[in-house]
């Protein structure tokens, strides 16, 4: 090959190889730096929590960290699991029969719960994540319609029904999450799947 | 020391950098009020880097200690109270100076051509410094900084499919929590001030470049003088940095006053609710941004679809990047514009009514006239391009008319 003869193909079929090869490393040691924000392992070890049934009265909601999360069990009574049920309710939710939401397959269902006497609920607005306050009593000047008792969030005035099912009207797009649990005995429940 | 100079010139171009940018940058003759503002940006970021190291200094980035240490610093150490009120008032001046000092471009048309990269350099260093106050306002871990960060960071749970995972990933856990605390820190001192103060140096250059507007709008430029420079520039120091000086001084006076004698100025630079320690199982009854960002949370609650809300804030502020492109208009300056001088004037009022409603409570009325208000701030930018092309201009002169 004689030094004034320059092929310019070849010289950028060699600079676009380069760049690619370049670029597919830059790709490689992006890796480690974008996995090291996601949840490390001890945060990923906060998996359970086991709550005791027993000593919730019914009507009564306690709140109790999960993950970090604020999430709810409340005992419901009976007049709140038939509230549920009512037509006049099911016409004003955006999503009724929980399609578009967050549960486990146990809890697509119109009480969203295994047992529609125990509610367990993450209690972080769909919306943009505040804590809604716990309103089960019937009537309020909050709520521009009819309250039959739920959930309503001060921030930017969400409302979800005893379930959690969101109201016509909310910003928030889809009922509150429910988390996965099991029942350790009639009184125990465990949330969140245990880890390996 | 002529010696020296000529020593350092022939291997560093200092006597060169300091005529272009300085001694011969020619100027036009006519700045007014307005134009203290950017000289004013670049005497606040000085203070807020200095201001921040010290901070730094006592500061301790853990969910456990943080609330405590901002406390230690305004209680035990020597003159941390000052320095804290000067880092926190100087956030909210920073934003005062940022908004006038963009008014004042959109009033003259410093965006127009050939200046289309200033502007949009200068939007890049509004948006950083949104996330650097954002992320500042979240380090105290008081109530309003813990609820504040959870509902910034849900912003990104609207985002189809990929949200949920997105807002776990920048947070580091499930929840707001210690992670996210410290990963706001290393943003907040290390990577957005980089970023921040290579930007800046950009939009000088960029600026220097091309050449200062001038309230007329006309190019100086294009009328020179015997030897060639602009006829109606004037040498940038010694004319305006003792101008600017002058502006340092009264704005240091003012910056002075708060600091000592109102430094939460009633609620609006330093929130009471954030005396409180963070409550991850107890939202504040009523979550506001800090003022500046008053605006932009109206537009994300005047509408009730969350996906929706969230685009048109991020559009907000979008749009402005295309200010250059949107306004067609042959003259630059409002002054011979009448009619995009009644525009700009509403667009104005209608960005500070929603700095209100942004603060206020979202009751039914006030989410009305957000939405009222939030309609008239994008007609503002639909009816550009359309009303820039139809008025006819009044006759802009060739000269500087010399009022300032």
């Amino acid at each position: 090959m004689s030094a004034d003869t320059v092929d310019p193909s070849r010289r950028r079929f060699l600079n676009w190889t380069a760049g690619v090869v370049g670029a597919i490393g830059v790709g490689y040691a992006a890796v480690p730096f974008i996995r090291s924000m996601a949840p490390s392992a001890s945060v990923e070890a906060q998996a359970t929590e086991t709550v005791d049934l027993s000593k919730i009265e019914p009507g009564q909601r306690i709140t109790i960290q999960w993950q970090g999360k604020p999430v709810w069990v409340i005992r419901r009574t009976e007049r709140m699991v038939e509230s549920l049920d009512s037509e006049e309710l099911v016409a004003q939710l955006k999503d009724p029969d929980s399609g578009a939401s967050e549960q486990p397959d146990f809890a697509e269902n119109a009480y969203r719960s295994r047992d529609p006497g125990v509610l367990v609920m993450v209690a972080i607005c769909t919306h943009l994540g505040c804590i809604p306050s716990y309103r089960p009593e019937p009537g309020g000047e909050f709520w521009s319609g009819a309250w039959e008792g739920g959930f309503f969030c001060p921030c930017h005035g969400s409302g979800f029904d005893l379930a959690g099912r969101v109201l016509d009207g909310s910003p928030a797009p889809r009922n509150l999450a429910v988390p996965y649990y099991e029942y350790l005995s009639d009184s125990r429940i465990r949330i969140g799947k245990p880890r390996g | 020391m002529n010696r020296f100079i000529a020593w350092v010139d022939a291997r560093f171009p200092l006597t060169r950098m300091l005529r272009e940018h300085l001694t011969e940058y020619y100027a036009p003759k006519n700045f007014n009020f307005f134009y203290f503002f950017g000289a004013l940006a670049l005497l606040v970021l000085v203070v807020q880097i200095l201001t921040g190291i010290w901070l730094t200094m006592h500061y301790k980035p853990d969910a456990e200690l943080a609330f405590g240490s901002v406390e230690h610093i305004m209680r035990n150490v020597n003159y941390g109270w000052l320095i804290r009120y000067m880092h926190a008032t100087g956030a909210s001046a920073f934003f005062i100076i940022v908004y006038l000092h963009m008014f004042r471009g959109l009033m003259y048309g410093s965006h127009r051509p050939p200046r289309e990269l200033v502007w949009i350099v200068g939007m890049l260093i509004f948006l950083v410094l949104m996330g650097e106050a954002f992320m500042g306002y979240v380090l105290p871990w008081g109530q309003m900084s813990y609820w504040g960060a959870q509902v910034i960071i849900n912003l990104f749970t609207a985002i189809p499919w990929i949200g949920p995972d997105l807002a776990e990933w920048i947070r580091g856990g499930f929840a707001i929590s210690d992670p996210t605390l410290n990963r706001l820190f290393a943003f907040h001192v290390v990577a957005l001030p980089i970023v921040l103060i290579l930007l800046v140096g950009v939009h000088l250059v960029a600026l220097h470049e091309v050449g200062s507007n001038n309230p007329d709008g006309i190019e100086i430029k294009e009328t020179k003088d015997a030897q060639g420079r602009p006829a109606d520039g004037i040498p940038f120091h010694p004319y305006y940095t003792v101008k600017d000086l002058f502006g340092a001084v009264v704005f240091l006076f003012v910056a002075a006053v708060i600091i000592f004698y109102f430094p939460t100025v009633n609620g609006l630079f330093l929130e009471p609710e954030n005396f409180e320690p963070a409550d991850p199982l107890n939202t504040p009854e009523h979550i506001k941004p800090v003022w500046y960002f008053g605006t932009f949370y109206a537009i994300l609650r005047a509408v009730p679809h969350k996906l929706t809300g969230v685009v048109l804030m991020g559009l907000s502020i979008l749009l402005l990047f295309l200010l250059p492109w949107l306004d067609r208009s042959p003259a630059r300056s409002w002054r011979y514009r009448p009619i995009y001088k009644q525009m700009l004037l509403i667009f104005a009022v209608s960005f500070l009514v929603l700095m209100y409603l942004g603060s206020q409570p979202p009751t039914a009325t006030y989410t009305l006239l957000a939405q009222v208000f939030t309609v008239i701030y994008f007609a503002f930018f639909i009816a550009l391009p359309f009303v820039s092309r139809w008025e006819r201009p009044r006759p802009v002169p060739d000269r500087i008319t010399g009022k300032g």
